[in-house]
């Protein structure tokens, strides 16, 4: 079950070794695309290409997948949900949407995936949006803001009726 | 006095995003006067101006820049786009209404300091903002505002972007240089300053988004045009983020010296009807909360904030009115400074654990007499023993939540809820879920 970059993908990876001063410099931007192309998480494979493509050791590459919270560690729904609930957004409740989506998702915890694989949630920090608080932000889509309880339930419907279609 | 649009005059024009919109207001005229100014004398108008950065720390930015040794070595520019500080969120403003505005004066700036390479370094959430900024870039080099020999001056400046992935410490200067090298986000000790040993151990200066855009207005106004508002410690305007529970939440432009309660009374809109002011979080979340009474004659600027034992920081402002409760308004705080220590210094990466599990007992009706005691005791320690500033930063929204609302923290560890009446703790609301707050 081994993961390979599709050709765009090492195409890619490899612009971005000269993009910057030194070709360490590429990792984020090449573990975005393996995350992407390995449906949404970086598995070991992914780490183990990417240090392939990039001729850097997998242990630099791993350094930087653990710290950096954009790289999901673990398999994710279609639909990562990442719900802002720092501060202002935990104030104007940020935590209580994220929990009632859940619900309406069929998550149990944070981190979960749905049963039918469309949804993942996390409580993330401050997203730098708070004066639409709460908001959120789907995959590293543009935010989603102003939100409350009933439009947070009508979200979930929309995106399980679109599916796995888009 | 009131809102001003010194920086901000043009926002509300939707084609200011583009190249062209921008040339019509004016745009790249700087640039085109600055490459025919000598470098020096750049330098002295922003030092003249007293522009302070205005990411958070508030250092006199024309002093920054002349910390860079003359050694012959390679400069590099880098702008800092990681707004992360809770509350903050002008730099995003700015950067989507206005990308070429950063643009220019970051060019401005490199040639001053004689960069020839310049990087913005923007936060991996922000894709919205990062994609208008490569379109801009794009432009900008297309039309020979960035790259080799620009405008015909001799001068070469490179510009790009760099993406980071979820890291608040990335924010901090040593931080971010070791993120744009491809290295886990942490820290390093200063001394070195990056202006004599940053990226690629070569001299480096980290500006924020909004002080090198207000470098463009410092080369039309010069120095002492632009301390046109402002006062005398605290030059200039700045956009502030106000967040919370008022009317009119979003980001306003006024010049330094402002009345807080002008500010949230005027620009915001006051408060929601029935409610009473309870607090302010001034600068971002790791500025020390002030109380209502403390709010009555503050105004902001660098100056009265720190008289009043605070900080304008990032000039994110938080309102708080007295249907919250500060015990949990302040768990979220925890929680955030806790997730985001990135774990080198024992005193920060423990002591942000060790608080967040004594308020998230207190919240969960487990709260111990002592505790407001071990809060005080365990947030001193974490101050003045670190790399960075994070384990200060944590300590401070603690320190000053449990002195000045005391009250709040031994009743609820007494009676295992609010003092707020009427206010729904989320910890008590959904405890079958858990969860970190």
């Amino acid at each position: 079950m081994s993961f390979k970059l599709s050709a765009d993908g090492v195409k890619y990876v490899q612009n971005e070794l000269t993009r910057y001063e030194s070709k360490q410099s590429a990792i984020i931007r090449a573990l975005y695309r393996g995350q992407d192309e390995n449906g949404g998480w970086v598995s070991p494979d992914v780490v183990a290409e990417l240090s392939r493509v990039m001729d850097i050791p997998a242990s630099q590459i791993e350094e930087v997948s653990t710290f950096y919270t954009m790289f999901n560690k673990q398999p994710v729904g279609k639909y990562h949900i990442q719900v802002c609930c720092t501060l202002t957004c935990g104030m104007l409740g940020g935590r209580e949407l994220t929990d009632a989506m859940m619900k309406e998702a069929g998550c149990k915890t944070y981190g979960d995936v749905s049963p039918d694989g469309l949804f993942t949630f996390n409580k993330v920090e401050c997203l730098g949006s708070c004066d639409t608080a709460p908001m959120l932000q789907i995959n590293r889509d543009p935010y989603i803001e102003s939100l409350n309880t009933e439009k947070g339930l009508q979200l979930v419907r929309d995106l399980r009726a679109k599916g796995g279609r888009q | 006095m009131a809102e001003v649009k010194y920086l901000s005059e043009h926002y509300h024009k939707k084609e200011y995003r583009t190249l062209a919109g921008y040339k019509a207001n004016g745009g790249y005229e700087q640039l085109a006067r600055a490459l025919k100014m000598d470098k020096q004398k750049i330098i002295d108008e922003v030092k003249a101006s007293g522009l302070r950065g205005r990411g958070g720390a508030g250092f006199p930015t024309g002093v920054k820049w002349g910390f860079l040794p003359n050694n012959g070595e390679p400069r590099y520019l880098l702008c800092n786009a990681d707004e992360s500080e809770p509350g903050t969120f002008k730099d995003r403003v700015m950067m989507e209404k206005a990308p070429h505005q950063l643009i220019e004066g970051m060019i401005i700036s490199a040639y001053a300091v004689g960069a020839k390479k310049a990087y913005i370094y923007i936060r991996g959430e922000y894709m919205g903002p990062a994609m208008i900024l490569e379109d801009a870039i794009r432009e900008a080099r297309d039309a020979g505002y960035i790259g080799k020999n620009i405008l015909g001056s001799g001068v070469d400046v490179e510009l790009d972007l760099y993406l980071g992935a979820g890291a608040y410490i990335c924010g901090e200067e040593t931080g971010l240089i070791s993120s744009l090298e491809g290295y886990k986000g942490q820290p390093k000790l200063k001394p070195p300053f990056p202006a004599v040993q940053g990226y690629l151990k070569k001299p480096t200066i980290v500006n924020n988004v909004e002080t090198l855009a207000a470098v463009v207005n410092i080369i039309r106004d010069g120095g002492a045009g632009y301390r046109k508002y402002g006062t005398e410690k605290s030059a200039g305007t700045k956009l502030f983020s106000l967040s919370g529970n008022v009317q009119k939440p979003g980001t306003y432009e006024v010049p330094l010296g402002y009345p807080l309660m002008d500010f949230i009374n005027i620009e915001c809109g006051g408060l929601l009807p029935g409610r009473k002011l309870k607090a302010v979080v001034p600068g971002g979340s790791s500025a020390p909360v002030l109380t209502a009474a403390e709010c009555a004659d503050a105004t902001l600027d660098y100056e009265n904030m720190a008289a009043k034992g605070s900080m304008l920081g990032s000039g994110a402002i938080i309102v708080i009115d007295d249907s919250y409760c500060m015990v949990d308004v302040l768990s979220t705080i925890t929680h955030f400074y806790h997730h985001e220590s990135c774990g080198q210094c024992t005193p920060c990466r423990e002591g942000t654990g060790w608080i967040e599990k004594i308020i998230h007992s207190i919240t969960h009706g487990e709260g111990k007499p002592g505790d407001v005691d071990l809060l005080l005791k365990i947030s001193d320690q974490m101050k003045g023993r670190t790399i960075c500033a994070l384990s200060d930063a944590a300590a401070l929204p603690v320190l000053s939540f449990v002195t000045k609302f005391r009250d709040e923290f031994e009743y609820f560890i007494r009676e295992k809820k609010s003092k707020v009446k009427g206010t729904q703790i989320y910890a008590q609301m959904h405890p079958s879920l858990g969860g970190a707050h």
